[in-house]
């Protein structure tokens, strides 16, 4: 199956497979006019298969998103048809308004106006916690 | 300005410190009569405690201080569905310093976000309950001179006492300590209080579900509450209420110059048999919480 290279935009690749719809709907692609293909199930050397999302336009994008979802994201800014920045996407170390706590007893539950913050606890594990009530993500 | 939100807001050196210091308040209680004159403490509660709320407004009242405060949400503007935020923001123009229980987990370092005094968290639900663990390192340290090289016993609910985590957290910061952990499999240690507080350290630690088994190897024994509301069937509860409520009879192989802490209240954990028992400690420790509040208000209003 062939899909255009990007001319001026933003390829991110090497997603976990699996993970791109996640991403699509997390950094709201749905709300774009440009074209955006996702592709899955890409074969990959390292990864085996992986997901690759395309995106026609360059726009700005939220990495902590990224690297929460999936860390060893790349992602290639592409300008005239070639790749003119590549970015390695690591964990974040604190997530602001990505994730809600699920903790119900959580003061994120009934506070307004409160932003929903999640600090890294354990890297290798990719572990984040509530910086109020310190439930698991 | 500092807050105490979570005991590890504190230093190692801090908490040598504010025991230091609670210490002299106990030997030279006349030099702090005035220490806070014309200062408020507000306490704002927004669910009932007895000793917390009494020992910080005591505690402030010995400084020479005044307070202020609520003792339940209904007789604040909660009710009314202010938020913590609003709430704080308007009390920390009032008072110079906040105490505040909650019990939803969390609000105190939203609250500790707003203000413009220092809050204290007085214990958020089942999350964080700081001042009671000064009050435990400061009896550990009253009555047994010291933390390094103590085995400590915590026994009963492990899993959702946040009275013991928090004591593991501390505890772990000292040398030589080790821990036994007793308690039904049902209410045993959660795994990510092991993973960050006792094995990153490299602390000698054991399971049992046997109190007997595990009172001859201690120095302190730190009980909890096993509470019925906690296991899935009745059965097991009336099964293991028993194996962990203190008697006389279970102290007999304990070392003679063991302590029992308990964070009270008590129901019926500890027999009231083991009250005169030389060993238990749990209301002198009740005493102790007033000497490191004290301690903890002076240090955060930066009093001299």
């Amino acid at each position: 199956m062939r899909v255009d290279s990007v001319k001026n935009g933003i390829v991110i690749d090497h997603i976990a497979c699996g993970k791109a719809m996640q991403i699509y709907n997390m950094l709201s692609l749905d709300k774009l006019d440009c074209t955006v293909a996702i592709l899955k199930n890409v074969p990959s050397g390292k990864m085996g298969k992986k997901d690759i999302i395309k995106i026609d336009r360059d726009i700005e994008i939220n990495f902590d998103v990224l690297g929460f979802i999936s860390p060893n994201i790349t992602v290639d800014i592409v300008k005239n048809g070639k790749v003119s920045e590549k970015k390695h996407i690591a964990l974040p170390e604190k997530l602001i308004d990505i994730l809600k706590c699920r903790n119900p007893r959580c003061i994120t539950s009934t506070e307004q106006d409160i932003k929903h913050i999640f600090k890294l606890a354990d890297r290798e594990k990719g572990i984040y916690r509530c910086i109020y009530c310190d439930s698991e993500a | 300005m500092r807050n105490l939100i979570d005991i590890l807001d504190l230093s190692e050196k801090e908490i040598d410190f504010l025991i230091k210091k609670a210490d002299d308040i106990i030997n030279r209680p006349e030099e702090y009569r005035e220490k806070c004159k014309y200062k408020k403490l507000a306490t704002l509660f927004f669910e009932p405690s007895t000793r917390t709320r009494l020992s910080f407004e005591a505690a402030m009242m010995e400084l020479g201080g005044g307070v202020l405060g609520f003792s339940e949400a209904a007789s604040s503007s909660a009710a009314k569905g202010e938020s913590v935020s609003d709430t704080v923001a308007v009390v920390s123009g009032y008072a110079d310093i906040i105490a505040m229980r909650h019990p939803k987990e969390g609000a105190p370092l939203v609250a500790s976000m707003r203000s413009e005094v220092p809050v204290i968290n007085a214990g958020d639900g089942g999350h964080n309950h700081p001042t009671q663990t000064l009050t435990d390192l400061f009896t550990i340290y009253k009555e047994k001179g010291g933390f390094e090289n103590l085995t400590v016993g915590l026994c009963g609910d492990l899993k959702f006492g946040r009275t013991v985590h928090s004591l593991i957290a501390a505890m772990s910061r000292y040398k030589g300590v080790k821990f036994v952990l007793i308690s039904p499999d049902e209410l045993k240690l959660p795994r990510y209080v092991k993973e960050s507080h006792i094995k990153p350290k490299g602390i000698e630690y054991e399971q049992t579900s046997s109190l007997e088994y595990a009172m001859p190897k201690l120095d302190v024994l730190y009980m909890t509450r096993v509470q019925r509301e906690r296991f899935f069937n009745e059965e097991d509860y009336i099964r293991l209420k028993n194996s962990y409520i203190l008697t006389p009879d279970k102290l007999k192989n304990a070392r003679q110059d063991m302590i029992i802490l308990h964070p009270l209240p008590r129901v019926n954990e500890i027999s009231t048999s083991v009250d005169n028992d030389s060993r238990a400690c749990y209301f002198k420790q009740a005493k102790y919480g007033k000497y490191i509040r004290m301690a903890l208000i002076l240090m955060l209003l930066e009093v001299e």
